[in-house]
């Protein structure tokens, strides 16, 4: 979904850059905070980040016949909202701007508002809605959307910097839609389940921790260990 | 156990689907990255040249998966460190 050097005109690489800005700044503000206050967080805050390092470094083919990576951003966004996701994503971003050529310096902004913020957003409000009916279900779903709502921002952000000359912004929407999200719905769905293992391991290793993070509550911590033994 | 059985299995389909598109007709496997700079080729009828080219590039694609790989490793070895660290923790309180 990487928007490659130089292929968003001015003003879209700045108007990005404004948007992408704040919410990454607060997320800076709010790990800095979490460093002092919830030490004990720190260990999973390094998991979300290496697990977007993984999962982004995995292209994979998809049924259209070209290749995709998921984007890993959904279990930052259930464990720690959207906020410091986007600074976990910017991290991951810079690597492969400068050391792959994928995306760029000029693109971050809009690489950063399509993968850190609008898929963490969407992420996190899914699995908030959805929580309460199957909590496996829930994260499934959070970081299957989350990926998708990634995707579907990149075909939004090129068309609005290249609208066909007859047809404008939506024509140009179908074109990019066709090359990046339609790809990403198999992938999306793998993503998704191999999200859900993720938060498995993590429930089982420190529920305490989730607990504080307010991620889940104890009656449902308990009602989910009742029910599995 | 449910969870890796599930996860097992959606593997095993999506690998299945890729093995039946890839024998049906001619696929490149090229990046959707690459395909998009094609519709934007074809949007702006190739008048657009990218203003800013990458500071660096990998200079073969050798390398350049080498660095995917270190990526990988990177992400791999704190997740494996840190599940394990509080794998340990969590057998000491008991």
């Amino acid at each position: 979904m990487h928007i490659m050097e130089g292929f968003l005109p001015h003003p879209w690489w700045e108007i990005w850059f404004a948007a992408s800005l704040p919410f990454v700044a607060y997320g800076v503000s709010r790990i800095s905070r979490m460093a002092r206050e919830q030490r004990e967080t720190l260990p999973l805050l390094a998991v979300a980040g290496a697990f977007i390092f993984v999962l982004s470094s995995l292209k994979l083919p998809s049924v259209t016949g070209s290749c995709s990576h998921p984007t890993g951003t959904g279990i930052g966004a259930i464990l720690f909202g959207p906020w410091i996701t986007s600074v976990l994503s910017t991290i991951v971003l810079l690597y492969q701007a400068l050391f792959l050529a994928h995306g760029g310096l000029s693109t971050l902004g809009a690489n950063v508002f399509s993968m850190g913020i609008a898929g963490p957003v969407v992420g996190y409000l899914i699995y908030r809605a959805t929580q309460r009916f199957n909590l496996y279900f829930a994260v499934f779903l959070a970081a299957a959307l989350a990926d998708l709502a990634t995707y579907l921002v990149t075909s939004l952000q090129l068309a609005l910097a290249f609208p066909a000359a007859d047809g404008g912004v939506l024509l140009s929407l179908k074109a990019f839609a066709a090359v990046f999200a339609i790809t990403q719905v198999p992938l999306a769905g793998i993503e998704g389940v191999i999200s859900a293992l993720m938060f498995k391991y993590i429930l089982q290793a420190r529920s305490d921790v989730l607990i504080r993070l307010n991620v889940i509550s104890k009656p449902d911590l308990l009602r989910l260990q009742g029910g599995a033994t | 156990m449910k969870g890796e059985v599930i996860a097992l299995a959606s593997i095993l389909v999506f690998f299945v689907a890729f093995l039946w598109t890839s024998q049906s007709g001619l696929h490149e496997w090229e990046g959707a990255d690459a395909k998009a700079e094609g519709v934007i080729e074809e949007i702006t009828g190739g008048s657009y040249t990218p203003w800013l080219q990458p500071l660096w590039e990998p200079p073969s694609s050798e390398i350049e998966s080498l660095f995917f790989s270190l990526q990988a490793a990177i992400g791999g070895l704190i997740i494996g460190y840190f599940l394990g660290y509080y794998r340990r923790k969590a057998g000491e309180g008991n």
